[in-house]
């Protein structure tokens, strides 16, 4: 690449006001740096990366209304985690965890149980248990 | 600790994060190493395909070594002593930070993505192998120089301790690392030697997943998503493949200019042309890449459905495998 071919493109880095390092070769092809602001073809492949991710925290919210699920799923996709992630947050195992996506099992849930989710979501346990009240 | 420390250190904006700490410290205590030095040094270049892990749902490959892995390599080649500490106690861990700064230390950390606030939140994932300096403390924040941004920031204590102790993949457990010893004069010429011979090594390794035989692996691949995933998921696939190519910290081709720049480098210090003929074909192979993302940003782009067009950009894959199996036998034998 390069150094003017460093693309310059419109991307989400503007939000935060910085621009990645890019290696280019200069006119005499010696190596050197610029930065860049972005770059089309990965700035398509974030957003769809993102709009996967919104779809499945829609998917998650619609079960959780609809009696399927319980707000830990949805918690957990809206915070961009898996079963295994959450899963060393909270320090249950795997399977524990997908148990407690039951809305039976999470009806019966104890507080303490209840709070290490919260916590690992950053919200109160009233909050966790306020998107199933609302079915 | 003192309300404020702050060391002397100079922030240098790099493309990767490991590199750019490891290049930043070296700097910080004299010795000029450029980023694409340490990641050369280090072995840093790869191709792998990760069959058993899934990030964001969708297969991982990596363009580069282990997190973890191109530092330890430097350090010993160099032979730099590095003092490695991990913590389960998070107030241990902050303790040993303070420690460190008030004695004019500043240290690396590895941390985990997902809650470093002054990331744009579109790169906020659960990825655990971002590494930063942290050089001071003031007003009760601690200043950060994260090599990937152009600025220095600043962290709060809670903030700070969260992203030191987040959970997952490569969990960071409030790993922190700084250099104690040096050589008394640093030989670059031997390390960069060994780095290179590794390298090829790794990239010709007889493995299915690895290497240029994990590219012919990846382009299989392509052809089978669409018939075997579908479309929607062939193309979530095809854009993690970029994304992780093209990802900040790459420099720009799945790492293959930061390695020309190596390669570049190496060359006058040896005064080794051949090295310095090959750097200029890998920038080549990395405008290949560069062609790759693009051609495969069409496909996801515009939701294409032709098999044709996945097969467009398993071919282009498949001529970078050619390309990088030559060029890694003559590099082998460049030195």
């Amino acid at each position: 690449m390069k150094k003017k071919e460093v693309p310059q493109d419109k991307s989400n880095l503007e939000s935060a006001n910085f621009r990645e390092l890019c290696y280019a070769v200069d006119e005499n092809g010696e190596y050197t740096t610029e930065n860049s602001s972005g770059w089309e073809p990965k700035t398509v492949a974030l957003n769809n990366a993102i709009e996967e991710i919104n779809e499945r925290i829609e998917d998650a919210k619609n079960r959780v209304m609809k009696g399927e699920s319980s707000p830990i799923e949805y918690y957990m996709e809206l915070h961009k985690m898996d079963v295994g992630i959450l899963a060393s947050y909270v320090g249950f195992w795997q399977w524990k965890v997908k148990r407690h996506f039951k809305p039976s099992v999470f009806k019966k849930l104890s507080d303490t149980t209840l709070n290490k989710y919260a916590e690992t979501f950053d919200i109160s346990v009233d909050e966790l248990k306020s998107l199933s009240l609302e079915v | 600790m003192k309300p404020e420390t702050i060391i002397n250190f100079t922030h240098h904006q790099s493309a990767h994060c490991e590199n750019g700490v490891v290049s930043n410290l070296m700097k910080h205590n004299g010795f000029s190493v450029s980023e694409p030095m340490v990641f050369g040094i280090g072995s840093g270049l790869l191709f792998c395909y990760i069959p058993i892990l899934k990030v964001n749902h969708a297969p991982v490959i990596t363009y580069r070594a282990l997190p973890g892995h191109i530092f330890k390599k430097f350090a010993k080649r160099t032979g730099v002593k590095m003092k490695r500490e991990k913590f389960s106690n998070p107030k241990e861990a902050k303790a040993r930070l303070d420690e460190n700064l008030e004695k004019n230390n500043p240290v690396g950390l590895q941390v985990g993505v997902y809650n470093l606030l002054y990331f744009p939140d579109e790169y906020r994932f659960h990825f655990n192998a971002h590494n930063m300096v942290v050089y001071g403390k003031q007003d009760g924040r601690y200043l950060i120089s994260d090599p990937v941004m152009e600025d220095v920031t600043s962290l709060s204590e809670k903030e700070l301790e969260k992203v030191r102790f987040a959970k997952g993949a490569f969990a960071p457990k409030g790993h922190m690392y700084y250099p104690i010893s040096f050589p008394e004069k640093l030989d670059l010429e031997e390390a960069i030697v060994k780095g290179i011979k590794d390298t090829c090594k790794a990239m010709l390794a007889p493995v299915p997943i690895v290497g240029v035989k994990g590219i012919y692996k990846i382009a299989r691949l392509i052809r089978k998503w669409p018939k075997q995933k579908g479309i929607k998921t062939a193309n979530h696939y095809l854009g993690q493949v970029v994304r992780m190519q093209e990802e900040i910290g790459t420099g720009g081709g799945g790492f293959r200019y930061i390695y020309a720049a190596f390669l570049q480098e190496s060359g006058k210090l040896l005064g080794n042309e051949k090295l310095i003929e090959l750097s200029k074909e890998m920038t080549e192979i990395g405008d290949l890449w560069r062609d790759f993302a693009l051609e495969a940003s069409r496909i996801y782009k515009n939701r294409s459905a032709q098999t044709d067009s996945y097969n467009k950009v398993a071919n282009q894959l498949d001529h970078i495998a050619d390309l990088e199996k030559v060029f890694f036998k003559k590099l082998k034998k460049a030195i």
